[in-house]
């Protein structure tokens, strides 16, 4: 059921959510971007509709409460090991369609691949549900009609946006109904806003062939890619960490396990006992990166990772994109595959 | 507590039952456990405030004890090594990855190439061959860097009077009494009856792998029959983390040990 609601009416919605739930949404940060004065949009908690950015696509995506980039595990000291607590509230997060499409591939690595789960991100996943933001136009960059993540039927318990005096929401979950209806100023069958066409198209390989790991066309990005990372950590669906012990007493008795956000453009990623160390150039690990987002994450579970927010694009203190990586990676692939076709001739 | 708690990143205990010194820094920890485990599985030694370090299991008790080969390399191990004794408990995660199944090949002809640490995670594997009752069609190729390198000394004189061993060492001081040279050297010579139905494994540094996986395809053997173990950075064993992955697969959940035929494209 849609409903039409007042900038009042809807805060009071959020007043009676915020009884039972957190309320997590993108925000405007106001200076605290990464060049000084400039804005940023990442997530943090709300409790009005005032400070709910809608009007621009955030930097950073919703996964900081799912995979923090610093989670605590666990505390040590003399002989004991404990579980760090956790919030124990329940939380609203406020997403769009693409992002709602990357906590399914958050779910598949924390919580699918190999045969346990994750035993931190179950905690936290469980107490999460979804509010969809509608996306009435397409931001710079984005590219999920290409990736088939701008559409999102299901996941959340309702949606929301911004109209030209008000906003609208479509509840599905029948038990907010009533909260719902309670105060809007009208009532009218539609769906959540969706796009359907970006200005950024990319064309994603359906194979790729062996020989593509030694081509050319990777090697501008040693020159042009500084391996810092922002990349990884902007994206929704990367889920690399790193486990790290540290103390807090120079005796060393007391001191906590925690595990980091990781990522394979940076230096260290792979380095084992002993010094040994792989994909040490940048074109190695734009490679890496790119192949898993668009070929390999597919392979291995039958769809792909990426999901075309473009935040990767938008970030890069380079310049270097993502979807234009992509697309050329699929003129490589068909120019193989023709060079064989004629070889075979 | 078992090896299979709720929470997976929570370690369990184990004695120190004992601990064998091969060089200075290399030891065997012999570590007491009794669950299920493969050679070639690996377990996270964890160490509160220091960090956990993958090691490969060289060497299995069932039922009672797992065998842990460590070098003195980093944080982790250097911890182990200045303040754990025989009697004190360690803290450990595991086991995890496939490891060999040691029924493929124990018949017939089979040859275990093994460069350096990587004898550890082969040792459980030559042990068994030792005791097949065709143990003279069993070739085994162990390389050590130089004569202090070498690791199981005492296993070595004993698998020596069981089945085909050859032990070399990439170089040594003048008056050596021994094999000098890699162990690709050895590969031509190997005495086999029909190389076409001859399994292999391969383990070692990478450059070691590929150029022993060559000398064996040259001799006839076909890319099925041989298994390789790769060594990556294995930082959850639980494939999550994300830093074993090369390409599709996850070394700490599909590998450690891969055929060859199936794992020749995984490029990193
Ligand atoms: S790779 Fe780039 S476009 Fe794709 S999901 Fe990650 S940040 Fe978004
Ligand atoms: S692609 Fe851009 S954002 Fe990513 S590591 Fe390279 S320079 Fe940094
Ligand atoms: S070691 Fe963490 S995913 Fe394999």
């Amino acid at each position: 059921m849609g409903f039409e609601l007042s900038r009042e009416g809807l805060d009071r919605v959020l007043t009676e959510l915020g009884e039972s739930y957190l309320l997590y949404a993108p925000v405007l940060k106001v200076g605290e971007g990464r060049f000084t004065d400039a804005d940023v949009v990442r997530y943090d908690y709300v409790s009005s509709v005032e400070q709910i950015e809608l009007a621009h696509k955030s930097d950073y995506a919703f996964k900081e409460l799912l995979t923090p980039l610093s989670e605590t595990l666990f505390f040590f000291t003399e002989n004991e090991c404990k579980v760090a607590d956790a919030e124990a509230r329940k939380v609203i997060v406020f997403l769009r369609a693409c992002d709602l499409h990357a906590v399914k591939r958050l779910d598949q690595m924390y919580l699918a691949n190999g045969p346990q789960e994750d035993w931190f991100y179950r905690r936290v996943r469980d107490r999460v549900a979804f509010a969809l933001i509608g996306c009435p136009e397409s931001f710079d960059n984005c590219f999920c009609c290409s990736m088939d993540t701008n559409v999102a039927p299901e996941g959340w318990l309702f949606s929301l946006e911004q109209t030209d005096d008000g906003y609208r929401c479509v509840v599905a979950d029948e038990q907010l109904t009533e909260v719902f209806a309670a105060q809007a100023v009208g009532e009218a069958a539609f769906e959540p806003a969706h796009v359907s066409a970006n200005d950024t198209v990319v064309r994603v390989p359906e194979s790729v062939p062996v020989a593509i790991y030694q081509h050319s066309m990777w090697d501008e990005y040693t020159a042009r890619c500084i391996k810092c990372g922002r990349c990884t950590i902007s994206c929704p669906t990367c889920t690399c960490y790193t486990m790290q012990d540290v103390f807090y007493t120079d005796n060393g008795c007391v001191g906590e396990r925690r595990r980091v956000g990781a990522s394979c453009m940076i230096d260290g990623y792979t380095n084992v006992a002993g010094g040994g160390q792989y994909r040490r150039t940048a074109c190695e690990r734009i490679r890496f990166k790119v192949l898993h987002k668009v070929h390999d994450f597919r392979k291995r579970f039958g769809y792909d990772m990426c999901v075309g927010c473009g935040r990767c694009d938008d970030i890069c203190p380079e310049y270097i994109s993502f979807a234009a990586c992509v697309n050329k990676l699929a003129d490589a692939v068909d120019a193989l595959a023709a060079q064989e076709v004629s070889a075979d001739e | 507590m078992s090896s299979h708690n709720a929470n997976p990143y929570i370690p369990f205990a184990s004695q120190i039952l004992e601990i064998v010194s091969h060089t200075n820094r290399e030891h065997t920890f012999r570590m007491a456990f009794t669950g299920k485990v493969k050679p070639g599985q690996f377990f996270e030694v964890s160490i509160p405030k220091y960090g956990e370090a993958p090691i490969s299991v060289s060497g299995i008790e069932p039922g009672v004890s797992v065998d842990l080969t460590i070098r003195n390399v980093g944080r982790v191990t250097g911890e182990l090594f200045a303040s754990f004794g025989v009697g004190s408990t360690v803290l450990l995660r595991g086991p995890y990855g496939n490891g060999f199944d040691v029924s493929l090949y124990e018949n017939g002809e089979c040859v275990v190439v093994a460069g350096g640490t990587g004898v550890s995670p082969v040792r459980g594997v030559i042990e068994h061959l030792a005791h097949t009752t065709d143990a003279a069609d069993k070739h085994v190729i162990v390389g050590f860097r130089s004569p202090e390198d070498m690791l199981f000394r005492a296993d070595l004189e004993r698998w020596a009077q069981a089945l085909d061993l050859t032990v070399t060492v990439d170089g040594a001081p003048e008056g050596y009494v021994g094999n000098v040279g890699l162990v690709t050297k050895y590969i031509p010579t190997l005495e086999l009856r029909d190389p076409a139905t001859t399994t292999a494994v391969v383990v070692g540094p990478p450059a070691m792998m590929r150029f022993s996986v060559m000398g064996l395809l040259e001799r006839g053997l076909t890319e099925d029959h041989i298994w390789v173990s790769q060594e990556r950075r294995m930082c959850c064993g639980l494939g999550k983390c994300g830093h074993c992955r090369i390409g599709e697969k996850y070394v700490c959940l599909d590998g450690p040990v891969f055929r060859y035929d199936l794992s020749k494209d995984m490029i990193d």
